[in-house]
């Protein structure tokens, strides 16, 4: 795999247009953007306060309270049932919250005057089942969102899915049909798709999931170089390993709460509950 | 018992003949077109907002014009309408009709497909920001149109041999010249067998010409099969060998 070629070219890429970024900072604004720029660095990127939701008289979300600053890889686990999946699904508003408060970026989600448009550029997801469309190539699939969404040029947008798909390994694959690409591959895909919106955060929900073992890899390197980067991930996952390896925070979820939290290598070797003791006991 | 089929006594007439077969043509050209337009419309609106009274007028008047005979709904624009003031042509009745009675029938087919596709894929076209109406035209359509294409190939099929109904309301289609033919020539045989005929080559043509249009939309159907897929039965016929 030429995946570390292409995260050097990457990085170079990345740099120069930091440099241009910077440049074009001091001839506009100068002193008070910067300044706001590591304010907001400093914020959170994505703030829940007593969030909870029901799906009729099942309340799945009790109160959850939770904080992800910029560029935080925060892994959730908990057993099936334990509103995981929920979770993420309300911070992109797949589903309505009933109760508690949202911020992404600054802004209060409040499902009346939501614009799932601004928000698509605020939080990407990646879905377990890829979800990627059937009926256009990959690189279509890449380009659709951007195009449809920001109003990208074409071949603006056919440039950025080049980008992203090297840099999800698959930069050759521009021209084939998903059910022409393997479970990880077809991952990798979904995962450009997403990062061509150009996410502030990006959702992970069991994303390796539905892959055979020999594929796992790929898709997780892939989230590592994100990590790199600077992403911030927040990720439903099983992989102990990689939330222990390359997770800043683990989340515990257990019926509908945050049961416990905390940085993973003394979550993993001490915890701090019974029935995350269970748990890691069953999973491990 | 001795009759003998004289069909050269058909060819004066074969310039009638083929301007009919010309108006079939058109006619199920353009309302095939409107008619799958028509229950793409209806899909999305039947979709969008189920329980709306506007939604619920259209699941009417789609049953309305399922469970009423074709003969009847055209004579009903073309003879009934006018005593509500609305006067139409003959053609353009049988346009009205025939595109409505496509676009009935095909959008029960096409929401089917599309009450067949998963959440997973409106959610996809949701989480990067799509509206409604972007997913369903862009993501959720063309697979859903694909799923259900022989089935509205036949349907396509059905209301270009069903045209024939026109020519009671003096639409000049192939049927309309067959019976003028016959009425002229009493070669009643002949005039059918050559009509009948010709609308079989039409059919065929015409679902040849939907297959292909098929192949070309739904080309990421007809795929080689994956390289992995092929790899491991080529490894297996070497462990085999
Ligand atoms: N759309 C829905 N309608 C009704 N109930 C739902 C819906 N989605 C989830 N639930 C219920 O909410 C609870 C939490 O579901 P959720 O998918 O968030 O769990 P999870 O932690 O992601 O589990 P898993 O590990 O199995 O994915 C479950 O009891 C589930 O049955
Ligand atoms: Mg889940």
């Amino acid at each position: 795999m030429s995946l570390l070629a292409e995260v050097s070219a990457l990085d170079s890429a990345s740099s120069d247009a930091a440099v241009s970024e910077k440049a074009a900072v001091t001839e506009s604004a100068p002193v008070s953007d910067s300044a706001l720029d590591t304010e907001s660095a400093k914020a959170p990127l994505v703030s829940l306060s007593a969030l909870t939701k029901s799906f009729g008289d099942l309340p799945v979300l009790k109160g959850i309270d939770l904080e992800v600053r910029p560029g935080e890889v925060v892994s959730i686990i908990g057993r099936s049932g334990s509103g995981k999946s929920t979770l993420l699904r309300c911070i992109n508003q797949l589903e309505q919250h009933d109760g508690g408060a949202i911020h992404v970026a600054g802004k209060l989600l409040d499902g009346s005057e939501m614009d799932a448009a601004a928000l698509a550029q605020d939080v990407g997801m990646v879905f377990q089942s890829f979800n990627l469309f059937p009926h256009k190539r990959v690189g279509e699939n890449v380009m659709l969102a951007p195009m449809l969404v920001k109003g990208v040029a074409r071949d603006v947008a056919e440039r950025e899915a080049r980008e992203m798909l090297a840099k999800v390994g698959l930069g050759e694959k521009f021209d084939a049909w998903p059910s022409q690409l393997s479970g990880g591959q077809q991952q990798r895909v979904a995962i450009a798709r997403a990062l061509a919106m150009h996410p502030k955060v990006l959702l992970c929900d069991e994303i390796t999931s539905a892959l055979d073992p020999e594929l796992v890899g790929d898709v997780l390197k892939v989230l590592e170089q994100l990590k790199r980067e600077g992403m911030t991930l927040i990720l439903v996952t099983h992989e102990m390993n990689f939330a222990r390896d390359v997770g800043d925070r683990v989340i515990f979820m257990h019926q509908g709460r945050v049961h416990e939290s905390g940085d993973p290598a003394t979550l993993f070797a001490n915890p701090a509950t019974e029935e995350l003791r269970q748990f890691l006991g069953a999973v491990l | 018992m001795n009759y003998l089929p004289d069909f050269p006594r058909l060819l004066p007439y074969l310039p009638d003949l083929m301007a009919g077969l010309m108006t079939t043509v058109w006619l199920t050209a353009l309302t095939t077109t409107l008619g799958i337009l028509g229950a793409v419309m209806c899909v999305w609106q039947r979709h969008r907002a189920p329980t709306s009274l506007f939604s619920r007028l259209l699941g009417m008047l789609v049953e309305l014009l399922r469970n009423t005979p074709f003969i009847v709904q055209l004579f009903f624009i073309f003879f009934g309408l006018p005593a509500l003031g609305l006067s139409l042509s003959a053609e353009m009745a049988a346009v009205i009709a025939m595109t409505l009675n496509l676009a009935a029938y095909s959008s029960e087919i096409l929401r089917a497909g599309v009450d067949a596709t998963g959440r997973g894929q409106w959610e996809a076209g949701r989480a990067l920001g799509l509206t409604r109406w972007q997913s369903y035209r862009h993501v959720v359509l063309m697979p859903a149109l694909e799923r259900m294409y022989p089935a509205l190939t036949s349907q396509c099929v059905i209301v270009m041999l069903g045209s024939a109904v026109v020519s009671q309301i003096s639409v000049a289609d192939l049927t309309f010249a067959a019976n003028f033919i016959q009425s002229r020539t009493f070669l009643s045989f002949e005039s059918y067998v050559v009509t009948a005929g010709m609308y079989l080559l039409l059919a065929i043509a015409m679902r040849a010409l939907l297959n292909r249009i098929g192949r070309r939309l739904f080309g990421f159907r007809h795929l080689t099969p994956a390289p992995r897929r092929r790899l491991s039965s080529h490894v297996l016929k070497e462990a085999h060998s």
